[in-house]
């Protein structure tokens, strides 16, 4: 389960980056540019709670900016952040995959009268728009 | 083995950097010499991933010894055949067929293990049992009502708590697992190897000037639906007399519905190896899929597409959704042998039509082609192995109670062969 958590964890980081990286491309027009990076830095800094939200953010900025991507971008960073977004959509299933797992089988007679589960706290799915930028 | 493995803490470390090398274990659940659409996608997989620079190998059962085999594959003791998802597979299972599994493991010392069909009662389910760590895993099976699944969900169930990520190779399997076991799992497609399909010889003497329907696939499973074309042919066969069917692949086929006087129309050259299964494709002016469903994806009908067939498939879903809606190759209802037969007859008389369905198919399967699904597959197992402790051991024997498979106590010589 916290397996699953750090890989979505690094799946979110490496698109922030990736985006930022891209943000920086001389090819991009300032004001995309600009939305992207603010959309990338909110949801690197973005508290607990508002993660999902800021995340989807970035997800929707990406969309915008990149369907269809500008001809002038440098093909690696582009490249890069599609695999990043496209990351980001397979760490988020394996995840709420993970804790659709854990949930049942804290939810099973045994473990609940035993308290097998101790003081733990149940894990929450991660609901966010994932949906990568077409190519 | 060269794999510099990410420390968590630093997850932003891209990966992709550093990930060629990966040490990869592949289980196959269905022996190897049998052809079939696993051990084909297994097979093709193995060999993306290794021209790509990771480390495969591959676990399956086969039957037959002198069967030549690539050098990645680990022989996992004799198959027998079961009736399985309506169809016969050959499966392995028992404390023997266990123990080698746990052997592969224990020595494999592998990053990652990518298990296929996990739900398959066959060395799938048992690495599955023996392994601990990194696990992805591959469903291939779409079926509603798959008894095998419903059955087994409990002893299932522990198995697949083990897998850290699960594919779908189709949408209809995605639902399939989603409604047996719950959960959830990303969508990868088949590959074809679209390279190795798109130029051969016909076979000699084909396709002939009268016309030709192509058929490849096992010859005894029903659901493959050779009786539906067997009976559109015999309806088109008395007014077109040239007209012929090629009907390649193993097992006996049953041509009691077609009319005597037609039957030596009907050529059977048995199952063909993998070059003249290539030629087969280009044999013929129409090929036809003719599937009644169950097919999750339809790995004939991507080759014939790689092939630059001109085809007439089924409209089941899964058909459908490959042949872009009807864009790249004809549809017909499922097992209406009249609608079959008019649609092939269309195709029989316009060239122009079967040029034109040619090249949109050639067009349409480069999204399937192994290159860029592998690519994908690659992208899986870094997800998995990016984060955290687990990545950093590997795949380890499972030493709990319910690792040894079939037997529920382990045998002490099984426990004993842990290194």
């Amino acid at each position: 389960m916290e397996t699953a958590r750090a890989a979505l964890d690094a799946a979110l980081l490496r698109r922030a980056a990736a985006v930022l990286d891209l943000a920086a491309d001389p090819g991009l027009d300032r004001e995309t540019a600009g939305r992207l990076a603010a959309a990338a830095n909110a949801a690197r800094r973005a508290g607990e709670g508002e993660r999902e939200l800021t995340e989807s953010r970035l997800s929707q900025a990406l969309r915008a900016a990149l369907d269809p991507p500008d001809a002038g971008l440098a093909p690696d960073r582009l490249d890069e952040v599609t695999v990043a977004a496209r990351g980001v959509y397979l760490a988020r299933v394996f995840h709420n995959d993970a804790v659709s797992d854990t949930r049942r089988a804290r939810r099973s007679r045994l473990v609940r009268l035993l308290r097998l589960a101790g003081t733990a706290a149940l894990p929450h799915y991660f609901e966010m728009d994932d949906q990568p930028p077409r190519r | 083995m060269t794999r510099a493995r990410t420390p968590s803490g630093t997850p932003d470390a891209t990966p992709q950097a550093d990930g060629s090398g990966m040490r990869v274990g592949i289980v196959c659940p269905y022996a190897w010499d049998v052809p079939g659409g696993v051990q084909q996608h297994v097979g093709d997989l193995a060999e993306a991933l290794g021209a790509m620079g990771h480390e495969v190998s591959v676990l399956a059962p086969v039957g037959d010894p002198d069967h030549r085999t690539p050098p990645y594959l680990v022989p996992a003791g004799r198959p027998v055949p079961v009736p399985y998802n309506g169809s016969v597979a050959r499966l392995s299972f028992g404390p023997r067929t266990a123990a080698r599994v746990r052997r592969w493991i224990a020595e494999g010392r592998f990053d990652l293990l990518h298990i296929h069909e996990p739900a398959a009662p066959s060395v799938s389910l048992l690495a599955c049992w023996a392994a601990d760590g990194p696990i992805v895993a591959t469903f291939h099976t779409s079926n509603p009502r798959s008894r095998a699944m419903a059955a087994s969900s409990g002893a299932l169930r522990s198995a697949l708590e083990k897998i850290n990520a699960r594919v779908a190779v189709s949408e209809a399997a995605r639902r399939t697992l989603v409604e047996h076991v719950g959960g959830d799992a990303v969508l990868i497609p088949n590959g074809v190897s679209v390279r190795r399909f798109a130029h051969a010889e016909p076979l000699p003497g084909w396709p002939g000037r009268g016309g030709s329907i192509g058929f490849l696939g096992r010859l005894d499973e029903p659901r493959k639906g050779l009786a539906t074309l067997l009976e559109a042919f015999s309806r088109m066969a008395p007014h077109r007399p040239e007209l012929r069917l090629l009907v390649a692949g193993p097992g006996e086929a049953d041509l009691s519905g077609v009319p005597e006087s037609l039957r030596h129309r009907v050529v059977l050259p048995g199952r063909l190896d993998d070059a003249d299964k290539i030629r087969a494709y280009h044999s013929t002016d129409v090929f036809c899929a003719p599937n009644l469903g169950g097919e999750s994806f339809g790995i004939v009908l991507t080759e014939a597409m790689a092939a630059g067939a001109a085809i007439v498939a089924s409209d089941i879903p899964a058909f459908g959704a490959v042949l872009d809606g009807g864009a790249a190759g004809e549809l017909f209802r499922v097992g209406d042998a009249d609608h079959l037969a008019e649609r092939a007859a269309a195709l029989l008389d316009s060239p122009e039509r079967r040029a034109g369905l040619s090249e949109a198919a050639r067009v349409a399967v480069r999204a399937y082609d192994w290159d860029t699904v592998a690519a994908d597959i690659a992208h899986v197992y870094e997800t998995v192995l990016t984060s955290g402790e687990g990545a950093d051991a590997g795949v380890r024997l499972d030493g709990g109670r319910r690792s040894s498979g079939a037997p529920r106590r382990a045998h002490p010589r099984l426990r004993g062969e842990r290194s």
